[in-house]
């Protein structure tokens, strides 16, 4: 198990290293400078402004320099909000996207988990019709959508919730439903073909055959063994809620990182770009070796492939 | 258990109806606004949004609107904009003694006795001297640097011009500080509107010794800055908002009523209006798919701005080289319908390129009205024909083929759109084709001359007609179409140089009538307008055409 979890860690660290060499030349791709009033600059004032960041040199030269910044821990400075540090904005931007994140997961995941049992256990009932609707729904209808529904009929016209900004957790509800639909409708759908099958299975007619209750045979046998696989699906939910915020974040006011991300794009710059880029690198790489462990845990067959290599 | 279960599986239903029924059920907008702080007294705070952060709250690195705005309420420079769009005394006790010698004119200034920073220390001539030397220092310049020479101060281009004896050469500035409260500016080139200009961030003083205190800290937060203006910043959270408070150093703090101002970036406009609904905002900018929700709402009102929307003709190809051919196309384009059902937010069908309330003359009256409706008034499709036969028959073909520039946000792809229906109705045997680029390699795509038609807007920098007019000269940095008249040329430099008001005034009004109407060299489309709703216990929230956008000074709630 040590060596399997050694071997994932160095490869992760090389995978690391490659999107960070390759997102740097890749932004060097992008047309314009990094100064927001390019068109009213005037020839001299950009070389000097360049000359100022370091973006007359060679692109080889400052792809050295930045990657020893970068092993150095330093990120950088931003070019559109002069000088402030790339780790602080990160740093005072991560806080709402983390907490929202992880509130859509939990609660998504609980909701989804239950709707999905409820579902297989009364197969082909109205109940298990209904939860299915409710997911494909929630898969096919745009967070975005729900959310400006919700903002505007339980913010504007009943005046439930608060419209937007983010100050207290009144102000996380619905964000939270934005976002957790999707999660909620995956996982339902997902438990439910897993519990089907695993009730469909030999040991669940010998469990009940031996005289266990009818809890006891879902409790113990039926949920456990279906819900190992949402291991698996949990990887790319959690990455896709730490990049899908960005709308639900515009909408709602929040000050998160996806806007952060998507605007140092559009306006070039660079360190913010880099800092993000590798930010959700970073945690994506590491939410993977986090499912991949788990599976050594719980599976061991994958345990044995990868430490046979 | 098995009850709470079912609890929730009802509620998600519930709320999952919610949804469905608002997707049927089309915005019957209530009267339900407002619910909020009803018959309160009037408490003084005021809550408004941003579309974006502050990039800088450093005077002299400053580019964009939000910066501009958010200094102008915290910052003050030896005048600021009035009412009426009028410098008034900021920071200078009264008006300056004016001296000439050898062809310079010397400004005196006396700062107020009663000047002070936020930490109560003096707002003193070097803080001025400090602030512009940093400006001008190739280490540190400024993108607005060029604001020195505009406003004709001794070597101010000199000094930013690379190559020039005298470049980088800061302490040359034609300005100086006497002693802590006398300021002289020499201006080497008087320019009327040279006491607006000083009104403008770049012109703003920096409180020496604690800029040099705080070093690369400086102007990076809140609390690393000290504020002369009507308001400080008691909080500043990057990315989501800032929050003025009243300036109790200030020296007009009886003038200021508000206690405090709350400004949140919000980027969605609906957002924004449904923040406006629920009342925790007191203003709101809408876009053109609002505006009929709320055209008949007491709170809405336009605004028009100094901001002009045209098409450059590169006269570098052979068709657009034809002055019918060009002729042509500025008389086919409905401009009524643009601004009537497109942009539908106040914006003027404009056949002129110098924006109507901007600027007045030495007579007092707006420059507009020398043409008040613009050029080829009176012609259209009927003309536009007759001009685009008459084309066809120089160039000696049927058709013709020309590539529209846009960039590629939503609006202006409707406008392309809008253009290309125009021009393809109405004049026979013409094609468009629509070339949609990001901004920046828009912006590349028309320096390098490489489209024949291009979406283009320019805002005044400076109060006066010669902001937009400078931009078309034969070697100008922004004329990007090879337009090129000497008789144009002759009148913009002219003017420039001119000193007597009305003779300038005259050179300027040729010169829009030469690129207008004789040489039919660009062809506008409109003057941007801005539709807004705003409660009405709002009062004295004052827009301003040029610098920064408004001025909170003198807003007053009154409920």
């Amino acid at each position: 198990m040590g060596r399997y979890i050694g071997g994932r860690i160095i490869s992760m660290l090389i995978t690391f290293l490659i999107i960070a060499s390759l997102t740097f030349f890749l932004m060097k791709l992008l047309p314009g400078t990094p100064f927001n009033n390019q068109d009213k600059l005037t020839e001299t004032q950009i070389v000097q402004l360049n000359d100022k960041y370091g973006l007359n040199d060679p692109v080889p030269v400052q792809y050295f320099n930045y990657m020893k910044n970068l092993l150095s821990g330093d990120l950088g400075v931003s070019f559109q909000q002069d000088g402030r540090e790339v780790s602080t904005i990160i740093g005072e931007r991560i806080g709402p996207s983390a907490y929202l994140g992880l509130q859509s997961l939990v609660v998504g995941t609980i909701i989804g988990l239950f709707l999905g049992i409820i579902a297989a256990l009364k197969h082909n009932s109205f109940l298990d019709y209904g939860t299915m609707v409710i997911a494909v729904l929630g898969i096919s209808i745009p967070n975005f959508v729900i959310a400006g529904l919700m903002q505007y009929w339980l913010g504007v016209k009943w005046q439930l919730l608060p419209v937007a900004y983010w100050d207290g957790f009144a102000y996380t509800i619905m964000p939270t439903i934005a976002i957790a639909s999707i999660v909620v409708a995956t996982i339902a759908r997902f438990m439910r073909t897993e519990m089907l099958e695993v009730l469909g299975q030999d040991y669940i007619t010998t469990a009940k055959a031996k005289g266990l209750s009818s809890t006891a045979v879902v409790i113990r046998h039926t949920i456990r063994n279906a819900s190992i696989p949402i291991i698996t699906i949990m990887g790319p939910l959690v990455v896709g809620l730490m990049t899908g915020t960005l709308v639900i974040e515009q909408i709602f006011v929040i000050p998160g990182l996806g806007e952060k991300f998507v605007n140092s794009i559009l306006t070039n710059d660079f360190p913010i770009i880099m800092g993000t880029t590798l930010f959700f690198s970073l945690l994506f790489i590491i939410v993977i070796l986090i499912v991949d462990i788990m599976y050594g845990i719980i599976d061991p067959r994958i345990r044995l492939a990868g430490g046979k290599s | 258990m098995k009850k709470s279960r079912w609890t929730l599986v009802l509620s998600l239903v519930l709320v999952l109806s919610v949804f469905l029924s608002a997707c049927g059920g089309g915005s019957n907008n209530g009267g339900n606004s407002g619910g909020e702080g009803e018959g309160g007294s009037a408490e003084q705070v005021l809550n408004l949004t941003e579309t974006a952060e502050i990039p800088s709250m450093d005077t002299t690195q400053a580019t964009d609107n939000t910066s501009f705005k958010a200094m102008n309420q915290v910052f003050e420079g030896l005048y600021r904009l009035d009412e009426n769009n009028e410098p008034t005394l900021g920071m200078a006790a009264e008006e300056p003694k004016e001296e000439e010698k050898d062809g310079e004119t010397v400004y005196t200034f006396t700062i107020r006795d009663d000047a002070k920073w936020s930490d109560g220390s003096d707002v003193v001539a070097g803080d001025f001297i400090y602030a512009w030397h940093k400006a001008l220092n190739p280490d540190t310049i400024s993108p607005y640097a060029s604001m020195f020479g505009t406003a004709g101060i001794k070597n101010g281009n000199a000094i930013i011009t690379e190559g020039d004896p005298l470049y980088g050469k800061v302490e040359e500035l034609g300005a100086k500080a006497v002693d802590d409260k006398t300021l002289e500016i020499t201006v080497e080139n008087q320019v009327p509107y040279f006491k607006s200009l000083l009104t403008f961030a770049t012109f703003y003083p920096q409180p020496e010794a604690y800029a040099e205190e705080q070093g690369d800290k400086f102007a990076l937060e809140a609390d690393t800055m000290l504020y002369n203006g009507p308001f400080v910043f008691s909080e500043w959270n990057h990315g989501e908002g800032w929050t003025y408070e009243k300036n109790t150093e200030y020296w007009d703090a009886d003038t200021v009523n508000l206690e405090k101002i709350t400004t949140k970036i919000v980027q969605d406009v609906a957002t924004t209006v449904n923040l406006y609904e629920t009342g925790k905002i007191d203003r709101a900018g809408l876009s053109a798919d609002f505006v009929d929700q709320f055209k008949d709402n007491e709170e809405f009102s336009t605004l028009v701005d100094p901001t002009m929307y045209f098409m450059r003709l590169n006269q570098g190809t052979e068709a657009l080289a034809n002055k019918d051919i060009r002729k042509a196309l500025y008389l086919a384009y409905d401009r009524e319908g643009l601004v009537n059902v497109l942009l539908n937010n106040g914006s003027i069908a404009a056949k002129y390129f110098v924006p109507k309330d901007f600027v007045k003359g030495p007579e007092g009256d707006d420059f507009r009205e020398f043409a008040p409706d613009g050029f080829y008034a009176d012609q259209g499709e009927e003309e536009a024909k007759e001009a685009w036969k008459s084309g066809l028959e120089a160039l000696g073909k049927d058709s013709v083929e020309l590539e529209f520039l846009t960039t590629d946000n939503e609006l202006a792809a409707k406008i392309a759109e809008y253009a290309k229906d125009q021009f393809e109705s109405k004049l026979d045997g013409l094609t468009i084709t629509i070339n949609k680029q990001p901004w920046k390699q828009f912006l590349e795509l028309e320096d390098s001359g490489d489209f024949d038609i291009s979406t283009g807007g320019w805002g005044p920098d400076y109060p006066d007609p010669m902001t937009f007019l400078y931009m078309f000269e034969t070697d100008g940095e922004y004329n990007r179409m090879g337009y090129s008249s000497e008789k144009y040329d002759e009148l913009v430099s002219g003017a420039k140089k001119e000193t007597d008001e009305a003779k300038r005034w005259k050179m300027m009004q040729d010169a829009e009538k030469v690129l207008m109407e004789e040489d039919v060299a660009i062809v506008p489309t409109y003057q941007k307008g801005n539709a807004i709703l705003q409660k009405d216990y709002v009062k004295n929230y004052y827009v301003h055409s040029f610098g920064a956008d408004s001025s909170y000074k003198w807003i007053k709630i009154e409920k």
